[in-house]
């Protein structure tokens, strides 16, 4: 399933709605993208200010996961996000690793992610994510999974994620660091 | 959602292009000497390199169709107790992601080796539903007819037959394909467990279109179907199934040691065509039609009556099945024999009419079967293609 092409339509328009009315702050986990028919999708749909490709999520029955894919703002401005949410799990913050050779390190990315202007983050194992605290519903194989990033500006964007097995990246988190 | 017209319309050129030889392999656009001219899609075009990357979306899947890249492997596998409908959907959803990147040449979500995806060297990826997964979604009554009867021939193993779920990888590239393969394998394996592993393999080294030798020698696969529309796409019955299709898929052991020793009247005698050219004894080429009536100066049919081009000809072309076979050649035992054979694989319409009286009769007297054995057989619905935002199955399962 190329859930770019699916997903980029629903968040351009979503992402249209979010920039023109700046209502929609904080992370709803409403905001799905399933509400926005492409069917209403304007014909002159201002380009989203942020798109992600191959968003993928790794299965989990509970605990913690992450989340992978690569952000490219679109603007020609820096931006900012600040924080993400999902239903699977209550809790999710936004992730770097560090540290050199033998064992990698995850932490909390202070100031959250920062793209610069017309830039790309690649989210990847061993590197950033978005980390899922707690699954509080088994993430499975071939799941559809919702989130929404929240810009500085209170912009949110949302996407869909596809779960899958996935060992590998070799890390650990440290709580509190 | 556009229709692959390219094959089809391959198919028939192909026909027409070996003028005279009416029995037109179906892969004989690729051999034609004739250039296709300058506007024909680049595919056609006479002598130039095979394309590397074959469409994956469309009306039918891939890798039915498409001329037989050099390498293959069969996937079959059981699936997982309590395995639901919901969950297949799942798994569809994910191994379609996983073919859609990897024959375009992109890497799969969570590819642990995603340099591996850069040369697609014309990988296709098809999918087939076997009578478990029916089950096991509670959808029996959307099956059609899989049951193929006991041939007198076989000596099926389990080992070689069966199966819930097929996947069906070829490409013209060994480390593309263990890539693929491998990526496929660890998405299906939460939901499925692997019954067989079936490798194969074709001449690399011969231009497309030419009709293969198989390990005994003999061209194998000469007389295939005219038009794919009404022998191979099935075009009524259940609506999910339009523009799908039914592979039988049988692993045959040849006895080489004991085809060594037949000398070549004998073999002749046993196909009714010629090992230098596959020529029926009754031509002088290749595609000339075999002329089962003739008889010798003693009143005996030139084309034994147990010859196999008599016994696999289907006296309606519209009936002929697409065969798209692979070579399997594996270990060879302590005292140097080796495990040769031939995947056979048709794809055809409808079993009863196509398929089950061409073996029934091959398996009653065909003169081959003095060194052949099928050992493994397996039948699998093929459900149609589908488009750059669906998913192959979702007709079914969606």
């Amino acid at each position: 399933m190329s859930s770019r092409a699916v997903f980029s339509r629903t968040a351009q328009f979503v992402a249209a709605v979010a920039l023109g009315a700046a209502a929609l702050t904080g992370c709803g986990n409403d905001s799905d993208g399933g509400t926005a028919a492409p069917a209403s999708t304007p014909a002159s749909t201002p380009a989203a200010p942020l798109t992600i490709t191959d968003p993928w999520v790794k299965t989990a029955d509970e605990g913690m996961t992450a989340a992978f894919g690569t952000l490219t703002n679109t603007t020609g401005a820096e931006l900012t996000i600040v924080s993400g949410a999902t239903p699977a799990s209550p809790k999710v913050e936004l992730h770097e690793v560090a540290g050199t050779g033998g064992e990698m390190k995850m932490r909390p990315r202070e100031g959250g992610f920062t793209i610069p202007a017309g830039g790309r983050l690649e989210l990847k194992p061993g590197g950033f994510h978005i980390m899922l605290m707690g699954v509080t519903k088994p993430i499975k194989p071939g799941d559809q999974v919702a989130f929404t990033l929240t810009l500085k500006d209170g912009t949110t964007f949302p996407f869909t994620a596809l779960g899958k097995a996935f060992k590998g990246g070799n890390e650990k988190y440290v709580p509190g660091h | 959602m556009a229709e692959r017209k390219v094959s089809r319309r391959g198919l028939l050129t192909g026909g027409a292009a070996a003028a005279g030889g009416l029995a037109a392999g179906g892969y004989a656009i690729r051999r034609s000497t004739e250039p296709a001219g300058p506007s024909g899609p680049p595919a056609l075009r006479a002598g130039g390199p095979a394309p590397a990357v074959e469409p994956f979306h469309g009306v039918h899947q891939a890798g039915i169709a498409t001329p037989p890249q050099t390498y293959a492997a069969f996937v079959g596998l059981d699936l997982r107790p309590g395995t639901s409908r919901e969950a297949l959907g799942r798994l569809m959803r994910l191994l379609t992601d996983d073919a859609r990147r990897l024959t375009a040449g992109r890497a799969g979500l969570a590819d642990a080796q995603p340099e591996l995806a850069d040369l697609p060297a014309r990988l296709t990826v098809t999918f087939g539903f076997g009578p478990g997964l029916f089950e096991a979604a509670k959808l029996e009554r959307s099956r059609p007819g899989t049951e193929l009867p006991r041939f007198r021939i076989d000596r099926l193993e389990d080992r070689w037959s069966g199966g819930d779920l097929l996947v069906q990888l070829c490409a013209d590239d060994g480390v593309t394909l263990a890539h693929a393969l491998r990526l496929i394998v660890k998405d299906a394996r939460d939901f499925g467990t692997v019954r067989w592993t079936q490798r194969g393999f074709r001449r690399a080294a011969q231009p497309q279109g030419q009709t293969q030798r198989n390990l005994m020698g003999q061209l194998d696969g000469t007389v295939q179907p005219p038009d794919l529309d009404r022998s191979v796409w099935i075009r009524d019955g259940p609506g999910w199934l339009r523009g799908g299709t039914l592979m039988v898929l049988r692993r045959i052991s040849m006895d080489l040691e004991k085809w060594d020793e037949a000398d070549e009247g004998a073999k002749e005698f046993a196909m009714g065509r010629r090992i230098k050219d596959g020529s029926p004894l009754t031509g002088r080429a290749e595609h000339d039609d075999p002329d089962l009536t003739a008889v010798d100066r003693l009143g005996f049919p030139v084309i034994s009556e147990v010859a196999h081009v008599r016994l696999s000809r289907a006296a309606d072309p519209s009936l002929r099945i697409l065969r798209r076979g692979y070579n399997y050649d594996e270990a060879i035992d302590v005292d140097g024999v080796s495990d040769s054979g031939l995947l056979f694989v048709s794809y055809q319409a409808d079993l009863a009419r196509q398929f089950v009286p061409i073996q029934r009769r091959l398996a009653e007297t065909d003169q081959l079967n003095l060194w052949t054995t099928p050992i493994g057989s397996a039948v699998f619905v093929l459900p149609p293609g589908c488009g750059p935002g669906g998913w192959i199955g979702e007709t079914l399962l969606g």
